[in-house]
């Protein structure tokens, strides 16, 4: 069941990805919505599945654009290995806390990336830090807003009911 | 490091999917083959998803412009624009053949003199990762597409088709990283290359020092990379400067906003470099 939540999930941002993406996001500015994805299933679920998510949407994404399939997939996996074990040793229930893992694992992501590119002499980024930092800080940004609305949703159907039992009475 | 302990469980899954993955990689940069099997099955199955997925967002963006907007007017202004790309790019075609006429080499201006044979093509995803610029359009293989060919929008140049699946196909555009076309500035003739850079600008290469380039320039495509007809526009110089003592470093603002482009045109006719290498290689 939570393999199929998962699964559904990061088909979901891969979906948004490749689909609303290009109504939304302008210009350079570029957020990825499977690495937001793979981070925040890696810090509710822990390094196991973070990692095997990671793979899994790594793998997907490289399929669907990468000339080389296995760069992108390391690189998630990497970074949902190092997220889960964060989130299984340190509390990262703030919104603070949580945007600075967000950031890293998007910073993170880009270096392994860019890095594994550039060592394979198969892409050349050039200088690419406010890149970098620009779509850490959106992805940062996106997460944090996931945590938000995801927590706060049963929350607020909670509060609906009761407020329409006390209507009644 | 307690918390990075790779004895644990999870530690022996991390390095075993890991050394799969460098496996997977390595397998790749050692193979000299072309499109990997993967990567079409993979590209094939999703893009039916982003079909229906680009089906329905169409669907409700066209029922709000159509009947909730303003019904006639929209359904005109489709019209005009059809109108208008098609003007385009008879325009195009007038340009590129009255660059042949003042060019010398006229036998090779006889044969670039051919029409363009084009099919149109609607824009249903983009790239699944933000560090590829790519789209994904609903022609494929069925259609006639072959890896290749090269894609263009009214206003100019958009890439060329890199993995075509056989009701869709994946489009590189110029302003991805391992893009490039050949250019000439339309002005002085000068001859160099574009390469993408990623963001939303191209960078022209291999210009001579000596040559004459000056911001506001048209740049147009050379034909000499066998995928774009000659005479098509790819962008304007915004600036240049010396770079070295052999060449100039150019950036060129591309012709079409890659942001707003909903329909392509794929250029089905070979271009004459391409027939002559194929007539070669025969």
């Amino acid at each position: 069941m939570r393999a199929a939540g998962v699964f559904l999930a990061v088909v979901a941002a891969l979906a948004l990805q490749t689909t609303l993406a290009r109504y939304l996001v302008k210009g350079t500015v570029a957020i990825d919505l499977v690495l937001v994805a793979v981070v925040y299933v890696a810090l509710t679920s822990g390094p196991a599945t973070g990692l095997l998510t990671g793979a899994f949407a790594g793998l997907v994404q490289d399929a669907l654009s990468s000339p080389l399939i296995g760069i992108g997939g390391l690189a998630k996996t990497t970074v949902g290995f190092l997220a889960g074990v964060i989130g299984t040793q340190f509390i990262v229930s703030q919104p603070l806390p949580r945007f600075v893992v967000f950031f890293a694992a998007s910073a993170l992501h880009a270096v392994i990336f860019m890095g594994l590119y550039m060592l394979l002499d198969l892409r050349n980024f050039g200088t690419p830090y406010a890149a970098v930092a620009a779509q850490s800080t959106a992805n940062a940004l996106v997460g944090v807003i996931a945590f938000q609305v995801v927590e706060l949703l049963p929350g607020a159907v909670e509060r609906r009911r009761a407020a329409k039992t006390r209507l009644r009475r | 490091m307690a918390i990075l302990d790779i004895r644990q469980r999870s530690g022996y899954l991390f390095l075993g999917v890991v050394l799969g993955h460098i496996l997977l990689i390595s397998a790749q940069v050692n193979s000299k083959s072309g499109v990997p099997l993967l990567e079409v099955v993979t590209f094939g199955v999703f893009s039916e998803l982003q079909r229906t997925l680009s089906g329905g967002v169409g669907g409700i963006r066209g029922v709000w412009g159509n009947y909730v907007g303003l019904r006639h007017v929209k359904a005109e202004n489709d019209e005009l624009k059809r109108q208008l790309a098609a003007a385009q790019i008879t325009m195009q075609e007038q340009r590129a053949l009255a660059d042949q006429a003042r060019n010398l080499q006229k036998l090779l201006e006889l044969r670039n003199r051919v029409a363009l044979t084009t099919t149109g093509a609607e824009i249903i995803g983009a790239a699944a990762s933000p560090d590829f610029r790519t789209l994904t359009i609903d022609k494929g293989t069925r259609d006639g597409l072959r890896p290749d060919m090269a894609v263009i929008a009214p206003a100019g140049v958009v890439g060329r088709v890199v993995v075509p699946s056989p009701r869709s196909a994946k489009v590189q555009l110029l302003i991805d990283r391992n893009a490039a076309a050949g250019v000439i500035i339309e002005r002085t003739r000068a001859q160099g290359v574009v390469v993408g850079g990623g963001d939303d600008r191209l960078q022209m290469q291999y210009v001579s020092e000596a040559s004459d380039v000056a911001v506001g320039d048209l740049v147009v495509t050379s034909g000499i990379d066998t995928i774009y007809p000659k005479g098509l526009p790819v962008g304007r110089v915004e600036s240049v400067e010396k770079n070295g003592p052999a060449f100039k470093r150019i950036v060129v603002k591309p012709a079409v906003d890659f942001t707003q482009i909903e329909e392509v045109l794929v250029v089905l006719t070979p271009t004459p470099a391409k027939e002559a290498a194929a007539g070669v290689s025969e």
